[in-house]
């Protein structure tokens, strides 16, 4: 059976691509038939941080000017079998691609694919209002803070109310632990407090993120890295397996002995 | 001094964290009601034009806010009565 999934966050900025770009590889390198569709027409990314820039002929709004045919328009993954990816235009805008086309693209998709993942744009206008209408199920990306938050909120409602969408799952990016430790960034039990939905991973704030997409090669490919991890564990949470979330505290040494020692611990 | 120890020790959080939260928690029961601060102030005002009708109160110490629930948001409002009002048409 077939998903289709949307990525989306409202605020900018906030990691959608990056999200949609692991995830994908992650559910891929399991074995699993993955699409991945750039709905940000206009503004482009998830070629790049695939690393597929270089390869794209024809692109979604070909596929619905019936330039070419949907197979034409899909780029195979040279790393990992069964990702593809269905790039977008770069020269045109948002009005391009409407809900039905969407529609139409995504429901031919899932008949070849486990998994077809749409990676939206910013904002709740049309080009997020076309990114929805295929999906049947979403991905709210945020951060942990007022504006990220403000913004998932506001989606969570226009999932429902545009695409009957009543479960999104969260995933928090960029943690900064420390500061959370620290009292000075709202922790996992805030922002499920705040937004009350089902948790699907935390990403910490790692470098090995932007090291990764400066190379075009997704972080969850990459053993070492606890970002990579994360994705790992959120590909499985989406496969349905219960795995607890990481332990993100790194506090060691001799503040936290010295806590142990005199009793604070 | 022993402020500062237990702060570098992690043991108090009086981080800007709980500020963020507050306010996330008032802006989001505002987006969510889809209620302006401006409709807020006209229904305060046509609050105390039908209570002071029958009722003296203290409009300085008038509270109307939303509260959220788990899952509703209910009108809350706190009205100082100074002294009810005598009003013969009321009573008959």
């Amino acid at each position: 059976m077939s998903e289709v999934i949307v990525v989306t966050s409202g605020k900018g900025g906030v990691g959608k691509t990056t999200v949609t770009a692991n995830i994908g590889c992650g559910l891929a390198m399991l074995g699993y038939k993955v699409v991945l569709i750039d709905a940000d027409t206009g503004l482009r990314n998830l070629d790049v941080v695939l690393g597929m820039e270089n390869r794209i002929v024809f692109d979604l709004t070909d596929v619905i000017e019936e330039k070419c045919r949907l197979r034409q328009a899909l780029i195979k993954d040279r790393r990992i079998e069964e990702l593809f990816l269905l790039p977008t235009a770069q020269t045109k805008d948002k009005s391009a691609v409407t809900a039905k086309d969407m529609q139409d693209v995504c429901g031919q998709l899932r008949e070849h694919f486990d998994y077809v993942i749409i990676d939206s744009p910013a904002g709740i206008e049309q080009g997020f209002q076309s990114a929805v209408a295929g999906a049947e199920k979403a991905i709210v990306v945020t951060a942990a803070e007022v504006a990220a938050v403000r913004d998932a909120d506001r989606v969570v409602g226009l999932l429902d109310s545009l695409a009957e969408i009543r479960d999104p799952k969260l995933i928090i990016n960029r943690l900064r632990v420390h500061m959370v430790q620290r009292g000075d960034m709202m922790s996992l039990e805030d922002m499920h407090d705040i937004l009350g939905l089902e948790l699907l991973g935390v990403i910490p704030d790692d470098e090995s993120v932007v090291v990764a997409t400066n190379r075009g090669e997704p972080v969850v490919t990459s053993e070492n890295s606890i970002s990579g991890r994360a994705f790992k564990n959120i590909v499985r949470r989406m496969l349905g397996e219960s795995v607890p979330l990481m332990n993100l505290d790194h506090r060691e040494g001799v503040f936290n002995r010295l806590r142990k020692i005199i009793g604070l611990g | 001094m022993l402020d500062f120890l237990a702060r570098l020790l992690g043991r108090e959080c009086p981080g800007s964290k709980n500020v963020a939260k507050e306010r996330l928690r008032l802006v989001l029961v505002h987006d969510r009601a889809d209620v302006s601060p401006q409709l807020l102030q006209l229904l305060k005002n046509d609050m105390v034009e039908v209570i002071s009708k029958y009722i003296e109160i203290d409009e300085k110490g008038l509270d109307v806010t939303l509260e959220r629930d788990d899952n509703q948001v209910a009108l809350v409002a706190n009205i100082p009565v100074k002294k009810m009002k005598r009003v013969a048409g009321n009573l008959a």
